[in-house]
């Protein structure tokens, strides 16, 4: 093979090569777009979500112009590498050249990337400060994770609340349950009792843990915050759209890590005094039938 | 500097299997012990895989269908430890056994028979550690990275724990020791610091940061032991102690650590890419500044892995920073690898294929690395698939891809023949491509919210899971190809030349292949 490879000119062998790598390249191509056409693609999430809170929507903006920056300097890199690596070969008859230094190319390369870093780091920067003043906050939640469940306390309010994986969700999370999990709604990500909040309104919240590491995290609303037991975090919000939001427990915390959700409803004032009133009473009247068992 | 060996050949008896087993475990060779490290690596490669294995089966799609969320936890555990301790880092110690008295024209390395207990360390702290795995209560459950307070709800499992991450700690700090002083010492007349080849460099400085962080972990394990057993309250808030220390104290080791399963891999990549383009290395002396640089900040970016546990602001400020500025030294070893394949005359044997590889997706892994350094977006990174994608990509097409390219580079050199070429391609190919096909989706998983560690997820991240999951597969049993070839190798093949390539450069290529068991006993000269 190689015999009659070398007797062929060298063009001629340099052409059925990049053949080969165009056939490879139609093959993985064609599989793609095979997979490209099922109806679930157009359900698939690719990228981070914007959000609902104005720290989500800062966050996101960051992420995207660090991921162009990325994609720029991949361009040029990446071009780079492949206009060498077809270019510079030897079955294409390339002759080395022997150098081995080039200090101005060396120094261009060292202080162009630390510019850019620059230009990302203001931004970062500002981002950073801005989350974290958790000051003029209207309304503060205690957050306590424990094994596996989230407690919530709004602590002017009197109403607290412990929230955990909805029963659906869990009966069919049961190994051998023989329940299609496509069949719930919000498999894994429902729970008995939402935390509500209103729009428009920065909240305070408090985490801490009980028992070992949690972290209470909500993609939408932009936070994702650690619960460490004995100590506690601070972190804000506010959101700017009505809706139900939901997050997981993002910190290894043992067999049911996978089985805290949190879940965040996000309502018109009124809606929110509503819901304060109706938790209020449910917790005086489970007071009173204490009381009267007692 | 002596060039005398004692040659060991004729003593004892020398025939039946007793005598064989006795031979390797009392070799202080540097060729044998360097090739129990790369023969015990690429099992424990298959042991770790087989955990991944397992792991992406469940994760195929949403439900419990094979383990328990305490068996996976286990496994997630398992498979970190044991491809970081168990598989990475044997297999550059093996790289560094065979090739650096080969480079530097050293007879073996310095402390033999330290060399003999540091490899043999190895198997019984592996075997520790997979023998919790079937202790009352089931093996270590809470990730590599060992978190207290749900590490001390470990089982029979935890001390055992401990004791073989000691071990193991012990092991690479001997493995190290024996590294600095032979490079420090043994070197060839005439090769002075400045004339090693890169790959030596890259692992005189591994080796100290190895001396540097596995004292670190050492301590921060015998802490939670003490902690569990002895009523301290290093880590217990309740007793005055913080957890978060211990993340701290882990990261000032686990930071480095991630260096020295990196920094080899540069070594490697750094020999090959020269030979298969036929043209020196561009910049050396700024390679082995960049290292350097890496490596010194290496040690002050420990809490970019804990942006979310509630540093101080300035502190966030301090970490986000420093971590940005690795970007600098990386890319200048990035951009010289490229600018030694410009206007070069370059072939494609699977050493380079692999070489190139690395080039490409470690940097998409670098691009990542940048992402999450970014503090405000990490607080969307942190401890999802976008970090497991991230990491995997530095570590098997970046640290894997490196040993797998160096391996191919020099079995000719090891056992004398050529590998099957047409094989190797298949490997190579199947390996690049389910590699991605495994870990792409991955970015997508985590950024559209779904976190690590978890047995069972929500039904929107099936598509992407199947899709990691089949590619998981295909390169899992991809590696199966390399066990063949490998294999195949040793046994026979087309007789390899001592250059075995076209010009490589180093005097590992001015002895036979295979290279004769003692080599150097007189010093090279070096111009």
């Amino acid at each position: 093979m190689r015999q009659a490879g070398a007797c062929r000119p060298p063009t001629l062998r340099f052409n059925s090569l990049i053949m080969k790598k165009i056939g490879v390249f139609a093959v993985v191509a064609i599989a793609l777009g095979v997979a490209c056409a099922s109806p679930a693609w157009s359900a698939l999430q690719f990228n981070m979500p914007y959000g609902a809170t104005t720290e989500s929507h800062e966050i996101y903006r960051l992420h995207m112009l660090i991921f162009y920056i990325c994609v720029a300097i991949g361009i040029i890199v990446y071009g780079a590498m492949i206009y060498a690596i077809v270019k510079f070969r030897k079955s294409a008859g390339a002759k080395p050249a022997q150098f081995s230094h080039n200090t101005r190319m060396e120094v261009i390369w060292t202080v162009i990337p630390a510019l850019i870093l620059v230009a990302m780091a203001v931004p970062s920067a500002k981002t950073l400060v801005n989350l974290a003043d958790t000051r003029n906050s209207k309304i503060t939640i205690k957050v306590t994770g424990s094994q596996w469940q989230w407690h919530y306390d709004y602590l002017d309010e009197g109403v607290s609340f412990y929230s955990r994986l909805d029963r659906k969700s869990l009966i069919a999370s049961q190994p051998g349950s023989g329940i299609d999990p496509a069949s719930i709604k919000n498999y894994l990500l429902n729970v008995n009792e939402p935390v509500v909040v209103p729009v428009n309104t920065k909240v305070r919240l408090l985490v801490t843990g009980a028992d070992v590491i949690h972290s209470w995290w909500v993609p939408d609303l932009g936070i994702k915050k650690d619960a460490i037991p004995g100590y506690v975090n601070e972190a804000w919000f506010t959101a700017t759209k009505e809706g139900t939001y939901r997050g997981q427990c993002a910190e290894l915390c043992g067999v049911g890590h996978a089985y805290m959700p949190i879940v965040v409803r996000v309502t018109s004032m009124q809606d929110y005094q509503n819901w304060l009133a109706k938790m209020r009473a449910r917790s005086a009247l489970s007071a009173a039938q204490r009381a009267n068992g007692g | 500097m002596s060039s005398t060996v004692i040659d060991t050949h004729a003593h004892g008896p020398s025939k039946g299997v007793w005598a064989w087993i006795l031979r390797w475990i009392t070799t202080t060779n540097h060729k044998d012990i360097g090739t129990l490290y790369l023969c015990f690596s690429l099992l424990m490669l298959f042991v770790g895989g087989s955990m991944a294995m397992l792991i992406r089966a469940e994760l195929f799609e949403p439900g419990l269908q094979f383990v328990k969320p305490e068996f996976y936890n286990q496994m997630i555990t398992g498979h970190g430890l044991i491809m970081v301790f168990g598989m990475m880092m044997p297999a550059f110690a093996g790289f560094a056994n065979w090739m650096i008295p080969l480079m530097i024209g050293a007879p073996d390395m310095a402390l033999p028979r330290l060399n003999n207990w540091s490899f043999w360390l190895l198997p019984f702290g592996t075997g520790l550690l997979l023998l919790s795995f079937f202790m009352p209560g089931g093996g270590p459950a809470a990730g590599w990275t060992m978190y207290p307070p749900l590490v001390l709800q470990t089982g029979d499992a935890f001390p055992f724990m401990v004791f073989a991450v000691h071990i193991l700690g012990v092991s690479s700090i001997l493995a190290s020791i024996n590294v600095i002083v032979t490079i420090l010492n043994l070197r060839a007349p005439g090769m002075t610091l400045l004339k090693m080849p890169l790959f030596v460099w890259t692992w005189l400085i591994t080796a100290y940061l190895l001396l540097l962080a596995m004292p670190v972990l050492a301590g921060a394990v015998t802490m939670l032991l003490t902690d569990q057993f002895f009523g301290t309250s290093f880590f217990n808030a309740g007793g005055g102690g913080d957890p978060r220390m211990f993340q701290h104290i882990f990261w000032f080791f686990g930071h480095p650590e991630v260096y020295i399963l990196i920094l080899p891999a540069f070594g490697i990549i750094s020999e090959i890419i020269p030979t298969f383009a036929r043209k020196p290395l561009f910049g050396y002396s700024a390679m082995v500044y960049a290292t350097a640089s890496i490596a010194f900040l290496s040690m002050v970016v420990w809490a970019h892995h804990m942006f979310t546990v509630g540093l101080p602001l300035s502190g966030e400020m301090f970490f986000m920073f420093s971590t940005m500025l690795i970007a600098i030294p990386t890319g200048v070893k990035i951009f010289n690898w490229t600018a030694t394949m410009w206007r070069g005359s370059m072939t494609f044997e699977t050493p380079m294929l692999f070489a190139i590889a690395f080039l490409f997706l470690f940097t998409l892994g670098g691009f990542s690395g940048l992402m999450l350094a970014i503090a405000p977006a990490d607080f969307q990174y942190q401890d999802t698939y976008f970090v497991v994608a991230h990491f995997h990509y530095v570590l098997v097409p970046g640290a894997v891809f490196a040993a797998l390219g160096g391996a191919y580079y020099w079995l000719p050199k090891w056992t004398g023949h050529m590998y099957d070429e047409t094989l190797g391609k298949w490997h190579f190919w199947l390996s690049t491509i389910f590699v991605n096909v495994t870990f792409f989706p991955q970015h997508f998983l985590g950024l559209a919210g779904m976190p690590r560690r978890i047995p069972d997820y929500a039904t929107q991240f099936t598509d992407f899971n199947m899709v990691s999951s089949i590619g998981a597969f295909g390169f899992g049993l991809s590696q199966l190809i390399f066990l063949y070839l490998v294999i195949k190798c040793i046994r026979g093949g087309e007789k390899a030349t001592d250059k075995v390539w076209e010009q490589p450069i180093g005097l590992e290529w001015t002895v036979p292949s295979p290279a004769p068991y003692h080599t150097f006993e007189t010093s090279p000269e070096i111009q």
